[in-house]
């Protein structure tokens, strides 16, 4: 699966972009967010506040408890701050 | 119509565009934002808008279709920039055109109030004190809920 980051996730994490394969159980975006939170100490301390991280499944704005797959493309940003 | 893009726009050739040959048109409203050099107290000397290809259009091309169910438009017009802007530049533009000018004035109102809820850009500001990410404000969340049914509002 390709997950994204974007704004402040991006510098915090160091990565704009990666491909990850987390094992079968990890399946929900709340899940994946645990799983993607222990690859390093930068995803802990990015991840760390939930209540500052959105997320998109496959470019559709995307609640804690919906699925995740290994096709999909996963994004995390902050709220967003256009217009 | 949607665009995104990196180059400034033309604000006039966009709203001519928008109305031209159509004798239904009797109202035309447009929203322009621009890089402002203060924000929360601190100078700003510049902006860089970053988003998410794609997924950006996707979500200006469905506040354009939700408009469009709500008010009779004859033409929305969405121009939104990203890329390093400084004060003054224009961000965005959105256009809304009408057979009377009630429907221009509320559909132009509620794109620019849901695109900034919903259209993933983001804006890092170059200041005095460094450079920042810019914080989603409270009131942009409240201005775009008044436009749900009152049943849903109140809710997150």
């Amino acid at each position: 699966m390709k997950v994204l980051y974007f704004a402040w996730l991006r510098s915090h994490t160091g990565v704009g972009e990666e491909d990850v394969t987390p094992p079968g159980e990890v399946a929900t975006v709340d899940a994946l967010l645990d799983w993607l939170a222990a690859r390093s100490a930068d995803h802990t301390a990015a991840l760390a506040d939930r209540g500052r991280i959105r997320v998109a499944v496959n470019q559709e704005y995307a609640g804690p408890e919906d699925r995740v797959g290994p096709d999909d493309e996963i994004a995390l940003f902050p709220p967003v701050t256009g217009g | 119509m949607i665009r995104v893009q990196r180059e400034p726009f033309d604000t006039g050739a966009e709203i001519a565009a928008a109305t031209e040959g159509n004798p239904r048109v009797g109202g035309v409203c447009s929203f322009l934002g621009l890089v402002r050099e203060m924000n929360d107290g601190t100078g700003v000397s510049a902006m860089t808008l970053e988003h998410y290809p794609g997924m950006t259009e996707k979500m200006l091309a469905r506040v354009e279709t939700e408009a469009r169910e709500r008010w009779p438009l004859e033409a929305v017009s969405i121009v939104h920039r990203y890329g390093r802007m400084e004060p003054t530049e224009a961000i965005v533009l959105v256009v809304t055109a009408s057979p009377h000018r009630h429907a221009a004035f509320e559909a132009c109102q509620f794109l620019m109030d849901w695109l900034k809820t919903q259209a993933p850009f983001w804006k890092r500001e170059e200041t005095t004190e460094g450079s920042r990410w810019v914080d989603a404000r409270r009131d942009d969340d409240e201005a775009a809920a008044r436009w749900l049914p009152s049943e849903a509002r109140g809710s997150g």
